[in-house]
């Protein structure tokens, strides 16, 4: 198991170095002086451009270039937001809990609804049910989540004028981040009504963001569901008598839930992904819409550090799917 | 797919290629409604001018907003509507179509292409070549590909043509993986082994013997990667670093109905549909292609 863990994160080495390579060129590769990007000016006299080239270590050669900014890196500075000239760091990590948050229930939203939907579909094959089930599955796979949200929009907060349309919770209430997870947060600070309004602010875009994941886990806990229904030991518990419940849900679906952890763990990038569209409908204030912003307000350290954040992200949650993988299916350790 | 090895069933003959596929195919009903909406929205996209009551571009001064022709205040002319400017809803959204199905075709040619060249030649090759190639695909796959595509069309400059490039960048390596993985089970086999002892050279036996034995799961992936690309591109249209306006594409319509959303739901609600229902209609057909062409799957 040691030497399994250590060759996953073995490989991560030079997948990292690649994702820095690219975080690195990005502000490299954009057309226009590299000096007036990342100082954000428009104008300056040549002393002072000379001056910041130097400071900047620009006038070094590439390969040295590249070495600093992974000392840098590697040492916890990511450099400083052009905009609002606070570390890229800290202002990622003040608005991870936001996406993290939203990227949690969304998920839990798809695994509570997906996987008995799957296992409905699975027992139930060829019927109406199954039918229907997997209809509205291929639904949500195609749908365009950016859009989905503003119909959810118009229908629950326009129309129906049950949930607000933007932010995380409403602005009469204000307590200090303890954990940065706005719901238990808000139950910390004890005030009425807070946890109901955080609630309501959290709901539309948890459907939102989990729309697909839930149908991609329903779908595929339906397929393997059926690959395992037929086994030779499916068979052999239903014929020792044991109850249909027993069947399915102890003896089948605890092998047909490997397949699906690892689906829910590639879930992460289509989250992340999904993160930007739905809070840039939403104004939830997360990193896909600070990403999207900086992109916009041509904030490329943010942008540079934000990609490598998010790469890193996403490359140890892999990893962790990857152990748990490990763990529970021993065949894949060798 | 190698039906002319497959054996002869009952009645003697083979079945030709085309007539077993329809007949896999066309067992899922799905997959056929998909393909008919397809075509139908390719019919459409064809011949934009002769279908649209309007031209896209055409804003009418006294009909700013205007409902869908069975709502109050809808007029006939105007059967979708009418956005802030003016413009014919339907109008746009059939020449939308030229733009979504031209996307699509473009990303999945590129993407295939590069991606089955790149794939081939390390799943053949292998060794030191292989890893090189693998790991450079992990890193493009550690980033989550709209943002990769966002920021890479920040790179490009905004525009239709930089968003299919990116987007196909983000895509090719969900092809490099599958056509090595194929390539990998079918190199050491008999048939390869007998067609190298023959005296193929490299070339042969990459393209003529190994790829058209892969092509069955890359045809499957592509028809995914053509909704997906359609998917990606009105997002990134929407994020307003796709097609720019005054370009029908229905992201950019979109980003162009956002404001308007509470007060004329109308311009929001059509080009995301027409998303919808062109992606739903490919993944149906992609559904359908993967019964098709997946022996496994065939007998169940």
């Amino acid at each position: 198991m040691l030497r399994f863990l250590l060759g996953r994160i073995a490989i991560l080495i030079p997948t990292f170095l690649g994702v820095s390579l690219i975080a690195f060129s990005f502000i490299r590769m954009l057309p226009g002086d590299p000096v007036m990007l990342m100082s954000g000016e428009r104008v300056m006299s040549e002393e002072k451009h000379a001056q910041i080239m130097h400071d900047l270590g620009l006038d070094r050669p590439m390969p040295v270039q590249y070495l600093n900014y992974l000392t840098d890196v590697l040492s916890g500075d990511l450099g400083t937001s052009i905009v609002t000239k606070r570390p890229v760091l800290g202002e990622f990590l003040s608005l991870f809990p936001a996406t993290l948050e939203l990227s949690l229930c969304a998920i839990i939203l798809a695994v509570v609804l997906g996987v008995p939907a799957g296992v409905l579909a699975a027992v139930k094959r060829g019927t109406w049910f199954d039918q229907s089930i997997m209809g509205v599955a291929l639904i949500g796979y195609s749908m365009p989540i950016f859009w989905w949200g503003l119909l959810l929009i118009i229908f629950f907060s326009g129309y129906l004028g049950w949930t607000p349309v933007s932010g995380r919770i409403s602005l009469m209430y204000f307590f200090p981040p303890v954990t940065g997870f706005m719901l238990i947060d808000s139950l910390l600070s004890g005030q009425a009504g807070a946890f109901k309004s955080a609630l309501t602010y959290l709901i539309l875009p948890t459907i939102v963001l989990g729309t697909i994941p839930l149908a991609v886990i329903a779908r595929q806990t339906r397929s393997a569901m059926l690959e395992v229904l037929g086994e030779d030991y499916v068979r052999t518990a239903k014929s020792k008598g044991l109850s249909p419940f027993r069947v399915v849900g102890v003896h089948a679906l605890r092998n047909a839930l490997i397949p699906v952890i690892t689906t829910i763990g590639l879930q992460v990038g289509v989250l992340l992904a999904g993160a930007i569209l739905t809070e840039t409908i939403f104004s939830w204030p997360g990193i896909g819409k600070w990403m999207v912003d900086a992109v916009f307000k041509r904030d490329y350290a943010v942008v540079q550090g934000g990609l490598l954040l998010i790469a890193g992200v996403i490359m140890l949650v892999n990893l962790a799917v990857d152990v748990t993988y490990g763990f529970i299916n021993p065949r894949i350790r060798h | 797919m190698s039906t002319s090895s497959a054996t002869p069933e009952k009645t003697g003959t083979h079945p030709s290629a085309l007539s077993e596929f329809w007949h896999y195919f066309s067992r899922n009903k799905g997959a056929v409604i998909g393909l008919g909406i397809f075509v139908a929205i390719l019919f459409l996209a064809i011949f934009a001018p002769v279908f649209a009551p309007h031209a896209p571009s055409e804003q009418n001064r006294d009909a700013l907003l205007l409902a869908p022709a069975w709502m109050e205040n809808g007029k006939a002319t105007y059967v979708l509507g009418t956005d802030a400017v003016g413009r014919d809803i339907l109008s746009r959204l059939i020449y939308g179509a030229r733009f979504s199905l031209f996307i699509g075709l473009v990303v999945v040619t590129l993407s295939v292409v590069s991606g089955v060249l790149i794939g081939l030649v390390a799943g053949y090759f292998g060794g030191k070549v292989d890893i090189v190639i693998m790991r450079i695909m992990d890193i493009v796959l550690a980033f989550p590909s709209l943002l990769l595509a966002l920021v890479l069309v920040a790179v490009l400059g905004p525009g239709l043509l930089n968003a299919m490039i990116a987007i196909s960048l983000v895509n090719q390596p969900h092809f490099v993986r599958l056509a090595r993985a194929s390539v990998l089970t079918e190199r050491d086999k008999e048939y390869v082994i007998a067609s190298r002892v023959a005296g193929a050279g490299t070339l042969r036996l990459m393209f003529l013997t190994i790829l058209p034995n892969c092509l069955a799961p890359l045809i499957v992936q592509a028809t995914l990667a053509f909704s997906a690309a359609i998917l990606d591109a009105a997002a990134l249209g929407f994020l307003g670093m796709g097609a720019q306006p005054p370009t029908p594409e229905w992201g950019t319509m979109l980003a162009e109905a956002r404001e308007f959303i509470q007060r004329a739901p109308w311009v929001v609600t059509f080009p995301g549909l027409a998303i919808l229902i062109t992606v739903l209609a490919i993944n149906l057909m992609g559904d359908g292609l993967r019964d098709a062409l997946d022996p496994k799957l065939k007998r169940s």
